[in-house]
């Protein structure tokens, strides 16, 4: 057994000190597998960065109310009356008396895209005095906070980053009115920060919506009066309202967009890879076929077969890996944070978010590549084990 | 048969037949072939080319199987034994001379020499011992940490030797040890296997077509058409054709 763990040894060392003579093809086995990672971690960094912006948004004491068999704001709506009957319901957090409860108004507007200029939606949200209270994480970062009553909106953080025209001081007209950008806002990476806000009380009449609302976003005492809240609503008959934890509701608005992006990702990650592979075994056949003799020198010897393929696999494994860790770190360098605005179908809207290559992700690169190295060691190897040493001998 | 002798044989082959299929194409390269190898013998194996010489030390060697018949060495059946058990059979028995050397071009000579060392149990002290009495045996000693590029051919070769002996295999094979060099440094290697075999006892089997070569051996086999023949067999045939 000794003796033949150090056969590997040798036979593995052997063929990588050959390897300076095969430098071109093993650097662009190195190169084709770094590819395949770089584009497979980067495409799923965006999977994963958007996903990440969508369910951060909303902790587990903010919850969105909206009309019963409504799948998304845009789809709900109620009256006045309701959205009292709501901010009425127990369980709800209380400041002075007076609830943290913000009846919200939810419109499209037209924004061109920065780079591209191609006109995007951007959800422009009428909210209540309360909303920054509900959110509990929202801060002005730039500017100041809309007077209400007035034609003035805030923009968040990432909008502001996305779409032209949307800093302090600019003016925009939408619906009925003119508006001026008065600050920016942050609401802490989530999905919001990528929506313009007015006072609903304003945005009402400007979309000719007269007295209605959307949605409900209320702020509740602690997490545990979720299930009064919601059975006080759902059985009160003068309501009929759906009733759901917000990071809830942003993670299912972001299950199409991620799964067809991981889809994405995997085609392309798999296609890309069944080039890398087949260059990988180009590269081995070629250290293979180079090595011919040499290997068939030491089988006369009385090297063994196992060695000899476990050194082909080596050397496959070790180009592979080395590509892996390339592809892993540009991914990571290149594209880690890189600020993105793309448009959910689920919302019609535009969600600005940042890729995410997370560990697990490097990781999942890192594995792909040592299985295309895999893969494209196997074959050369087995062949190398397989010629028969009185035809190897006597080719030059 | 060609030859016998009283000893009792080191190397026997019993009717072996040897036939390669490329496509539909058969060639019988060795038929119905006898040879019997005493041990302490120096054999040359003399013959036109493709006659079957490097067949039938592949055969003797365990590097290949006969498609029927018997190869025994040293009492073992080489041609019944499983691919595994040959790979071990072979570092232990046998010690392979290339025409065209074979060293490791990674490796310095002494790295080359110290090959077959690693398959056995050898501590890393011993292996250095043996490999420098190889060396010195070949007078190569001054040569240990030179890579082959820095050789001369006569120089890779008796490296390849110093290979071959490094573990005190039972027999030396050499397929055309001098069939690359030039005549100076081939009479060298052979003045090196005739020591071996003089001094040392060991048993070689030695392919070549330089009669001269031949020469050096205790006697000559020639294989033609398949078949073993004796220096007198030859010589007949040989005059048979000239009256013709
Ligand atoms: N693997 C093989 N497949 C088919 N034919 C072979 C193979 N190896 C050798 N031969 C043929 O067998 C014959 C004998 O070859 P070889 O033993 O190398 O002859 P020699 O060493 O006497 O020149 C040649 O005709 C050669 O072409
Ligand atoms: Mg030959």
């Amino acid at each position: 057994m000794f003796s033949w763990i150090s056969q590997v040894f040798m036979v593995s060392w052997f063929n990588l000190r050959n390897l300076k003579e095969r430098l071109g093809t093993s650097l662009s086995t190195v190169v084709g597998v770094a590819g395949v990672v770089l584009v497979f971690v980067a495409v799923l960094s965006i999977a994963n960065g958007f996903r990440t912006t969508m369910s951060s948004t909303g902790d587990e004491k903010t919850v969105i109310v909206m009309r019963s068999g409504a799948t998304d704001e845009m789809s709900s709506g109620f009256g006045n009356d309701t959205a009292k009957i709501i901010g009425d319901a127990p369980g709800i957090l209380r400041k002075d008396g007076i609830a943290v409860s913000s009846a919200e108004l939810y419109v499209i507007v037209d924004v061109p895209k920065i780079g591209t200029d191609t006109p995007a939606n951007v959800p422009l949200r009428g909210v209540s005095a309360t909303a920054p209270e509900v959110r509990g994480t929202f801060e002005i970062v730039e500017g100041r906070m809309f007077e209400p009553g007035k034609n003035e909106i805030i923009v968040g953080s990432a909008a502001s980053t996305q779409f032209v025209g949307l800093e302090v001081g600019a003016d925009h007209r939408w619906g009925e009115n003119t508006w001026r950008v008065v600050g920016i806002f942050d609401n802490g990476g989530t999905v919001e920060d990528s929506e313009i806000w007015a006072d609903v009380k304003v945005l009402q009449p400007a979309y000719r919506r007269g007295n209605s609302y959307q949605s409900v976003h209320v702020r509740l005492e602690s997490a545990d009066a979720y299930d009064a809240f919601k059975d006080a609503l759902t059985t009160d008959p003068r309501v009929n309202v759906k009733i759901e934890k917000k990071s809830d509701y942003h993670s299912g608005q972001s299950t199409f967009l991620s799964a067809t992006i991981l889809v994405l990702g995997l085609v392309i990650g798999v296609l890309m890879g069944f080039g890398a592979v087949f260059g990988a075994l180009n590269t081995m056949y070629t250290a293979v076929s180079t090595r011919t003799r040499e290997i068939a020198t030491l089988r006369a010897l009385g090297f063994g077969a196992g060695p000899v393929v476990i050194s082909v696999l080596v050397e496959s494994l070790m180009l592979a890996t080395l590509g892996g860790l390339i592809g892993s770190g540009l991914a990571y360098f290149v594209f880690n944070g890189f600020q993105a605005a793309t448009l959910n179908w689920q919302t019609f809207s535009q969600v600005a978010f940042a890729f995410a290559v997370t560990p697990p992700l490097l990781i999942g690169g890192l594995v792909y590549a040592v299985a295309m190295g895999f893969v494209g060691g196997l074959f050369p190897a087995i062949r190398a084990a397989r010629l028969p040493v009185a035809t190897a001998l006597r080719e030059l | 048969m060609t030859d016998s002798t009283d000893k009792e044989a080191l190397v026997r082959v019993e009717g072996v037949h040897k036939i390669y299929t490329r496509g539909s194409e058969k060639i019988d390269v060795l038929q119905n072939l006898d040879l019997k190898v005493p041990e302490g013998d120096f054999l040359a194996l003399m013959g036109p080319s493709g006659s079957g010489k490097t067949t039938l030390l592949n055969l003797i060697g365990g590097l290949d199987r006969p498609t029927s018949g018997v190869v025994a060495v040293a009492g073992e059946r080489v041609d019944k034994a499983s691919g595994r058990q040959l790979a071990k059979w072979r570092s232990r028995h046998i010690g392979f001379v290339f025409q065209f050397y074979n060293l490791l071009p990674v490796l310095t000579a002494e790295r080359n020499v110290e090959l077959p060392l690693l398959l056995t149990t050898l501590s890393r002290k011993q292996r250095a011992k043996h490999v420098a009495t190889a060396l010195d045996v070949v007078g190569l000693a001054n040569r240990a940490k030179h890579y082959p590029r820095q050789l001369s051919g006569g120089q890779e070769q008796r490296v390849g030797i110093a290979r071959a002996i490094v573990s005190d295999p039972t027999l030396l094979l050499c397929d055309e040890p001098t069939g690359d060099l030039d005549s100076k440094s081939g009479d060298e290697i052979l003045d090196l296997l005739v020591a071996l075999n003089r001094d040392h006892g060991k048993t070689i089997i030695m392919v070549t077509h330089d009669p001269h070569a031949a020469a050096r051996a205790q006697r000559t086999v020639y294989l033609n058409k398949g078949m073993l023949m004796s220096e007198a067999e030859i010589a007949e045939m040989r005059a048979a054709e000239a009256v013709a």
